[in-house]
């Protein structure tokens, strides 16, 4: 139903379990992806899986001159970025008063300090071209909060406000900004969690089980497309009901 | 008129859909020409794609007119 055909998409952190599969549904699409993340070999591996129309451009996001960067590479490499994803992320749980600046720091920088730096450095073309999409990976804990995430939910709620202000700024131009916040989604981020952990957390999903990572692709292809023309600022939930948002 | 004069004003003309007699060396994008504060930012975009120059973010919000424009251009190249 959504074709992506002559797009070009950017996806942050498409080395892990849902930035992959994000990757993978914009390019089934149509689209051509650029797949950026700090690990070259499973990007790799990924574009040769994909086939034609995938680049790689490894780029670790706690380095800002790196981030800054590179928007300009993905659209030599692709022609342009029409779509942008700022998916990738990192955890540095502790609990709040024994948080280090570092923890707090390092988390904030990656998730949404590279996600303003990155929206702002495709801006430019997709102002001249009049058309874009930018999605942000936020999460549930962003609106919820959670015990050991001070860092990860203040980040992931600052996305949320950072892509409310720049929807406001931007749409008369024809370009969208959005977040997705995924609830608890089987990825190796949430195999670490124990079987009593996991029990736990199930007990609070109503549709009682973890999401897919292809479940969070479907909502950012959706976004991405030109059907969604008229959403922007909102932040699409996709977790199985455990907060009703 | 110089010809980075005429070039500033075609853009400008282009860029805000405004009348080219309204684009006087002293009409302010904003106050007189209807721009709002991204159209100024569009238009900077644009100057500096046409003159092939580099206007910094705190030199960019010192050019409010036309004219500001044309001066910076010229010191610029």
């Amino acid at each position: 139903m959504f074709d992506l055909t002559g797009k070009t998409a950017l996806i942050t952190g498409a080395s892990g379990g849902i930035g992959g599969a994000i990757a993978t549904v914009l390019h089934g699409a149509g689209a051509t992806v650029a797949l950026s993340g700090t690990r070259e070999a499973p990007l790799q591996e990924l574009a040769e899986t994909l086939g034609a129309r995938a680049h790689v451009l490894p780029c670790n996001l706690s380095d800002a001159e790196a981030v800054n960067a590179l928007p300009k590479q993905a659209a030599e490499a692709m022609g342009g970025v029409d779509i942008l994803i700022n998916n990738a992320g990192i955890t540095r749980d502790n609990l709040f008063m024994r948080m280090s600046e570092d923890e707090w720091s390092s988390v904030l920088e990656v998730n949404l300090t590279a996600t303003y730096r990155l929206s702002k450095g495709v801006l430019r073309g997709m102002m001249k071209a009049r058309w874009g999409r930018i999605v942000n990976i936020s999460s549930v804990v962003g609106a919820t909060g959670n015990p050991g995430q001070g860092n990860y939910a203040a980040a992931k709620a600052g996305v949320i406000g950072m892509s409310k202000s720049l929807a406001y700024e931007v749409a008369g131009r024809g370009i969208t900004v959005n977040a997705v916040a995924p609830g608890f989604i089987e990825t190796a981020m949430t195999d670490k969690l124990t079987d009593d952990q996991k029990a736990q957390i199930l007990g609070q999903i109503p549709s009682g089980r973890m999401g897919r990572p292809e479940e969070i692709a479907a909502a950012v292809l959706y976004l991405a497309s030109a059907e969604a023309a008229y959403v922007t600022g909102t932040t699409l939930h996709v977790n199985g009901g455990m907060a009703m948002l | 008129m110089s010809d980075i004069a005429d070039r500033v004003k075609k853009i400008v003309v282009e860029h805000l859909n405004v009348e080219e007699e309204k684009v006087t060396e002293g009409a302010s994008f904003i106050d007189d020409l209807g721009a709002d504060s991204l159209d100024t930012v569009e238009l900077v975009m644009a100057f500096e794609e046409e003159f092939g120059i580099e206007i910094p973010d705190d030199a960019a919000e010192t050019i409010q007119t036309v004219g500001d424009a044309v001066k910076f251009i010229k010191e610029a190249q």
